[in-house]
């Protein structure tokens, strides 16, 4: 176990150099942006002498380095400092906005985990067969439908024609455990892209396990057949999945800005969006971290899962 | 001055004017505009109810600062919570407010604004320090509030009070129209001493508008409940809750959808797709955003104002229409604010001429010319009309290179960069067009149009205290700039909304930034 506690360490250490890496690159980025949020906020009024004082206002007028050293200093001290746009503080942008997304992420989750993996391995004890076949076409079909249209697609049908679900969740703010049918549909559009692949995944993990020599052994010691799938052939595929898992939750928490455009969310995609749009270089920032963060310890999580069941997968990470 | 222009013309006769109006519109048009009918008149207001108007926003850092209002819906929630002196009609012309009247001196540099008796939501009076007090936050110099230029030529250093409801406004030079002033964007009447804490106006505002705050949480909803006491006769709806959904598609879906009753800023498709169909309503609102090409005067080609001519003569102003605007709007005479005071509407309208063009061109020397056309996709039918007009010049042998800009630095850009822009305004008096864009030290000048000569008639415009002299100069102004002017405006676009069928009262002949639009004091639900 010393090894896997070194691995992990030395992946934390690497993970903290990613986040702070990322932090510097959005901050590069953000300053080689066209405009800044004082150009961004004076919109189709853009007075020069206007623009000079909102970016006075702003402390926009100070060096680069300055205002990096000084939002890196906060940081340290869990201050993620104040929107330029409102003079609110960032934490509670970033507070607001983790609520709804957190909550779609982890329906997605729960039910992305028992379907993606029932159906794969489903479609691998029938390899070749017509619950396989039905199984890819509709996975492949399904994956192939951008999210947009999709979702579009789901309102029309759904909420439009037949009246069964509402078509937004306009209103609702945060409350959104409150009227539970607003996220039917953005649950639907979140799983469907997600669940394509983790039984793709999981359908050609089991496949190549169920082919092993050592599933065969098992087999010929006479070891129940449900035994040798769930016990012997599924970790062997676990390990792929868990890292596909890993990659589609950070995609979930890092905002899934079509959905929560559509069905008018007002989770951590709306706010990092509204945030570019005006420039606001401390909401990005912190969000950034935010999502680095949640990156590097999500995939730190699956590698660990990865090498706890297949030992072997692990030498890669 | 308000009386001597509209003896006799209150509020009401106003609205009946403009709905007499509607009703000939529908017969000339063979019930095109099948939402007229239900403009002011059909049915008997009906009390009660939550009206819901979905906006786009700007996410969670919006405020209830009405000062700071910068976007539509900015400008509908403070204009639910707070009045201002004076309001823009259809035609753009200043209407009293909160001032019942104001009379200038004979040297039109000082003006007596009498306010109306109107309590905030707190039960106080409006006085006269109260809008002292606004107008002085608003142009503070620390601040970078939009109305501050607007009320640039009033000393509030020498203005005061000179009772509870009265003020002498001193003015730094003379103004004629200095009622549009007390209209302007952004130019709201909050309570002595509001705003001091930044969070004030987020957590408790308290205005004279028609409806009082009950709660907000920026980028989501903010609700709103009849003001009872509220000087115009309250309210039709209990309630008004405004929401935020920046994509179309969600706004149009969730008033199909029952969860909305009013959806603002829909697309010209979306409004074909369910116009006369039943299910909502579709709301023209006319005139709302001129559309133009935007020439720099002051450098190659179109220094040359014969080359400015040919341009104007280039435009297929009906295909733009149709194609940029998806026919969601109107042909333009190369000047700004059509239909509105004082407006030369007895010019012809100019048509595409590529012959005289080409002349012109070639009297320049400026055949086989190649253009520069900045754009980017910061408004609806940008790109769509920088591609079209790109193609009409080459009918003239104009070469246009289409390059697309930052949406986000776009009219920063463009104010000084580049020669020839795409370009829109909102709805604004024409005089606040001309000292905006069109003057020497103008703010926003994108055409460098700089001419001392104009400079003088818009001063003597400002001036002259007679209505109908007035305008005979602004019309000697519009015509120099029709003959040779940098805006080639070839459209005015539709502002168009969306309300639930039970939606009444809601008026089809307010331009967008006008009184009467996102005006929900005057709204019921049958």
């Amino acid at each position: 176990m010393s090894g896997l506690r070194s691995f992990v360490a030395r992946r934390l250490i690497l993970g903290v150099a990613q986040t702070v890496a990322v932090v510097l690159l959005v901050f590069a980025l953000t300053e080689a942006l066209p405009g800044d949020a004082a150009v961004a906020l004076a919109g189709d009024q853009p007075d020069p002498a206007r623009i000079a004082a909102i970016r006075e206002a702003m402390h926009l007028d100070r060096p680069v380095h300055e205002r990096l050293a000084d939002w890196a200093t906060g940081l340290l001290h869990g201050d993620f400092g104040t929107s330029l746009a409102s003079g609110r503080p960032v934490g509670q942008y970033i507070a607001d906005g983790f609520g709804p997304t957190l909550l779609l992420a982890a329906l997605t989750v729960a039910l992305l985990v028992p379907i993606g993996f029932g159906l794969g391995v489903l479609a691998a004890r029938h390899e070749g067969g017509f619950v396989d076949r039905l199984v890819s076409s509709v996975t492949l079909a399904v994956y192939a439908v951008p999210e947009f249209a999709l979702g579009v697609l789901l309102v029309t049908v759904f909420a439009l024609k037949l009246g069964w679900l509402p078509p937004t969740a306009v209103g609702y703010g945060t409350d959104l455990l409150a009227h539970p049918a607003a996220l039917v549909l953005p649950v639907l559009v979140l799983l469907s892209r997600p669940v394509c692949s983790l039984v793709r995944l999981v359908r050609a993990g089991m496949v190549d396990a169920l082919a092993s020599p050592y599933v065969a052994h098992a087999r010929r010691y006479g070891v129940a057949d449900a035994r040798v799938r769930y016990l012997h052939a599924l970790p062997g595929a676990v390990a792929p999945a868990a890292q596909q898992l890993a990659r589609t939750i950070d995609w979930l928490l890092c905002g899934v800005i079509v959905v929560e455009a559509l069905y008018v969310i007002p989770g951590l995609g709306t706010v990092l969006l509204n945030a570019v749009a005006e420039r606001d270089v401390p909401v990005v920032q912190g969000l950034a971290v935010v999502f680095g963060v949640l990156t590097v310890v999500l995939n730190l999580g699956a590698d660990v899962v990865a090498r706890r069941f297949a030992p072997r997968a692990g030498v890669a990470a | 001055m308000y009386d001597e222009r509209f003896s006799g013309l209150r509020r009401r006769g106003f609205l009946t004017a403009t709905t007499g109006a509607a009703a000939l519109a529908l017969v000339g048009c063979g019930g095109t505009e099948n939402t007229a009918d239900q403009s002011g008149g059909d049915g008997t207001p009906r009390r009660g109810g939550r009206l819901r108007a979905a906006f786009a926003g700007g996410g969670a850092s919006e405020t209830l600062d009405p000062h700071l209002a910068n976007l539509f819906a900015d400008v509908a929630r403070a204009k639910a919570l707070f009045d201002k002196l004076a309001d823009y009609g259809a035609d753009l012309s200043a209407q009293p407010r909160l001032a019942t009247k104001w009379e200038p001196n004979k040297a039109l540099d000082r003006w007596q604004v009498t306010l109306r008796e109107a309590t905030f939501h707190d039960g106080k009076p409006v006085t006269a320090k109260d809008v002292l007090y606004s107008y002085r936050r608003i142009a503070d110099p620390e601040k970078a509030f939009r109305a501050k230029a607007s009320l640039e030529p009033i000393d509030l250093d020498a203005s005061r009070a000179t009772g509870e409801r009265s003020i002498e406004f001193v003015l730094k030079r003379p103004t004629a129209e200095f009622p549009n002033v007390l209209a302007a964007f952004g130019a709201y009447i909050v309570p002595e001493n509001a705003g001091e804490n930044a969070s004030d106006f987020d957590q408790k505002p308290i205005g004279s508008g028609p409806f009082r705050f009950v709660s907000f949480s920026p980028g989501r909803s903010a609700v709103f409940r009849r003001h009872d006491a509220y000087w115009e006769g309250a309210p039709h709806l209990d309630e008004l809750e405004f929401v935020v959904a920046n994509e179309e598609s969600a706004r149009v879906n969730a008033l199909l959808g029952g969860q909305v009753e009013y959806a603002h800023e829909l697309n010209p498709t979306t409004a074909r797709a369910h116009e006369g169909k039943g299910q909502i309503e579709i709301v023209r609102l006319r005139g709302s955003a001129m559309q133009a090409f935007c020439m720099k005067t002051d450098r190659a080609p179109f220094d040359d104002k014969r080359v400015r001519e040919a341009f104007f003569l280039i435009a297929d102003r009906q295909e733009l229409v149709d194609g940029a605007l998806s026919g969601a709007g109107v042909v333009g005479n190369d000047l700004f604010g059509k239909g509105y005071e004082y407006y030369a509407a007895d010019l012809p309208q100019r048509e595409q001429d590529l012959d005289r063009a080409k002349a012109l061109l070639k009297q320049a020397g400026a055949e086989k010319l190649k253009v520069t056309l900045d754009t980017s996709a910061v408004a609806a039918g940008f790109t769509e009309a920088a591609g079209i007009f790109r193609d009409q010049a080459a009918k003239a042998g104009v070469t246009i290179d289409v390059r697309m800009g930052s949406k986000d630095s776009y009219w920063a850009d463009i104010l000084d960069g580049g020669t020839l822009a795409c370009y829109r305004s909102g709805a604004m008096p024409i005089e606040a067009h001309i000292s905006q864009r069109l003057l020497t030290d103008s703010t926003t000048n994108a055409t460098h149009w700089k001419h001392k000569d104009f400079d003088a008639l818009y001063q003597q415009a400002q001036s002259t205290r007679d209505k109908t002299e007035r305008a005979a100069v602004y019309e000697r102004m519009q015509r120099r700039l029709y003959a040779e002017g940098g805006f080639l405006i070839w459209g005015f676009a539709d502002w168009i909304l969306g309300t639930a069928r039970k939606v009444k009262g809601v008026e089809t002949k307010a331009p967008a930034n006008t009184l009467d639009w996102a005006r929900f004091d005057k709204v019921w639900l049958a």
